[in-house]
């Protein structure tokens, strides 16, 4: 089985994010960047399935700049075989995204594609019903539990009720949970090993697919702020506020 | 054009949030048409007639559709797709599953968990887990928008009466086979729609603590919700995660128990309406966002408490 694990690059979970003054985008210059906290769970389930005999290869692949390199070189580090850049310049939608993969699933002919259920920058929540809408190919999404089987997986979801199982056949997509399992660090041998594993580097325009952007960002604004709140001095406080002022209870 | 709202349900009555998506879709453009998948689902289908925004429902059955496989949804709202402008669904884990493989399907850009609209092609949305806010435009012609339930008032479920058209069932998607759905079943409200909501932290120490929490919801009629700290280390299941990877839940009051704030759980309960903070640490972020902050051992003010509010003659409800 042969596993492609689409890893993306953002602006770091712990960083307080700020939007630039014009509101045309948030700050990214001189921002911590790192893998998007879901796609290092889908690394780490790919790598997973790899050590326990059930994959032959594990393939990293991201989209973007030319630094998403790094992302990719991370993935490596953790497990992965070899890497693949697609480079692209711009804002890309996770459809233009998707149509890539698309691409890139054509050539690679994978048995799987893991990746994180979303990004954490524009959290759309799209790219991998996308990509399984464009292959016509079974989706897991939200996986909190995969289990290999013959020539099927099956897959245990997170949703709003509680959990749901589905067993998909493979070829198949797999966008996978936080709690999917614990990423593990890379060591500093893996890290120097990493850097000998090849990465191939793709140009997107040369692989026929339109990217131009279908939605126009008019506007990035800072949330509604709230109002200074109070501290309290006793319990016997808080609940005559909240009874006679805020009057919630 | 008319949009097409796609109903949530379980075969037998609608999910609530699919009045809150009706609201939504009716800001679009007031002619919604509503479509109900699923199998056997008739009583559903009246109670989707019946809700006041609609003003016709598409029924489409098959035993296949029973358990909401998104690759057979798809293409029947893909088909049906042809008559509306726009496709609108809950940006909850039903929406987030199906809508994209729609969108796909139209070579449409989708338009995710929108908390306005400011016109028909025009949307705001949370990025960065609701630390910046964007405002797009769609240029497709057909537009695929799935909507944050807890901005949009649920609709009125009555007064309507839209005519129930049937539809004919497409194919089966054999690649994708359903197994079980385990839900997790309570008396209480539920955490996404609950007027009150008590969550606890890794500050609770054991699940067992976690019996504090209880009491104070009972009390309150509250739901029982946790930051991801909490779950992680094992105190409490993971359905009652409020935060960027669990629920945003905008509750007319909250109440935060030994929860620092990391901005991932911020992001899942910042909107609500009157915050409460309970956290031995004063400079813990929670007391950023707190209308009313309290540093205390929570273990001292949970059953303190619970002893102020038996003292009331009455606690709403």
């Amino acid at each position: 089985m042969k596993i492609l694990v689409a890893v993306k690059r953002v602006i770091d979970y712990n960083v307080q994010i700020r939007v630039k003054e014009d509101n045309t985008g948030v700050v990214t210059d001189n921002v911590k960047m790192s893998t998007n906290p879901p796609d290092d769970n889908a690394i780490e389930e790919a790598v997973k399935i790899k050590e326990a005999g059930k994959a032959t290869e594990v393939i990293a692949v991201s989209i973007g700049e030319e630094k998403a390199q790094e992302t990719v070189r991370k993935a490596l580090a953790v497990g992965a075989d070899r890497g693949i850049l697609v480079k692209t310049e711009g804002i890309l939608e996770p459809l233009a995204v998707s149509k890539l993969l698309q691409k890139i699933v054509e050539k690679e002919k994978p048995d799987l594609v893991f990746m994180g259920k979303q990004a954490i920058d524009d959290d759309c929540n799209q790219t991998g019903q996308m990509l399984s809408a464009l292959l016509n190919w079974p989706q897991a999404t939200f996986a909190s539990k995969i289990e290999i089987k013959d020539k099927s997986l099956e897959v245990t979801r997170e949703i709003d009720e509680g959990l749901e199982t589905i067993e998909i056949n493979v070829p198949a997509i797999v966008t996978c949970d936080l709690r999917l399992n614990e990423p593990r660090y890379a060591s500093l041998p893996n890290i120097m090993k990493a850097k000998k594993k090849p990465i191939e580097q793709i140009n997107a325009s040369d692989l026929g697919v339109d990217t131009t952007p279908r939605i126009e960002q008019t506007k990035v604004e800072e949330p509604p702020k709230r109002k200074a709140g109070i501290k309290v001095s006793s319990v016997a406080e808080l609940v005559q506020k909240l009874k006679n002022e805020a009057k919630v209870i | 054009m008319s949009v097409l709202l796609i109903a949530e349900h379980n075969n037998k009555e609608l999910r609530p949030f699919t009045l809150n998506a009706a609201t939504a879709a009716s800001q679009i453009d007031t002619d919604v048409h509503a479509v109900i998948i699923g199998h056997e689902c008739g009583e559903a289908a009246k109670a989707l007639s019946e809700l006041e925004l609609i003003k016709k429902v598409i029924q489409v059955e098959a035993p296949h559709y029973e358990n909401f496989v998104a690759e057979n949804f798809a293409p029947v709202i893909v088909k049906l797709s042809e008559n509306y402008s726009h496709i609108i669904s809950s940006a909850n884990t039903f929406g987030k599953n199906l809508m994209p493989r729609i969108a796909a399907a139209l070579d449409t850009s989708q338009i995710s968990d929108i908390t306005k609209v400011v016109s028909n092609d025009t949307f705001l949305r949370p990025i960065y887990a609701g630390n910046a806010f964007a405002t797009v435009k769609s240029k497709d012609n057909k537009k695929c928008v799935t909507i944050r339930p807890t901005s949009f008032d649920p609709c009125e479920s009555s007064g309507g009466s839209a005519t129930i058209e049937k539809a004919e069932a497409g194919e089966e998607f054999v690649q994708t086979k359903f197994i079980k759905r385990e839900e997790i079943k309570s008396d209480r409200p539920e955490l996404g729609t609950a007027r009150v909501v008590v969550s606890g932290g890794r500050g609770m120490q054991s699940g067992d603590n976690f019996k504090l929490i209880t009491s104070l919801a009972d009390k309150l009629n509250a739901a029982i919700g946790a930051s991801r700290a909490a779950v992680d280390a094992g105190y409490i299941s993971n359905d009652h995660q409020v935060g960027q990877t669990g629920k945003v839940v905008v509750p007319d009051l909250y109440i935060a128990v030994g929860i620092s704030g990391a901005i991932q759980h911020l992001a899942g309960m910042k909107e609500s309406k009157v915050i409460v903070a309970i956290n031995k640490d004063g400079e813990a972020p929670i007391f950023s966002v707190a209308d009313y902050g309290l540093e205390a051992d929570l273990f001292e003010a949970l059953p303190q408490f619970l002893e102020e509010l038996n003292k009331l003659n009455t606690i709403q409800k």
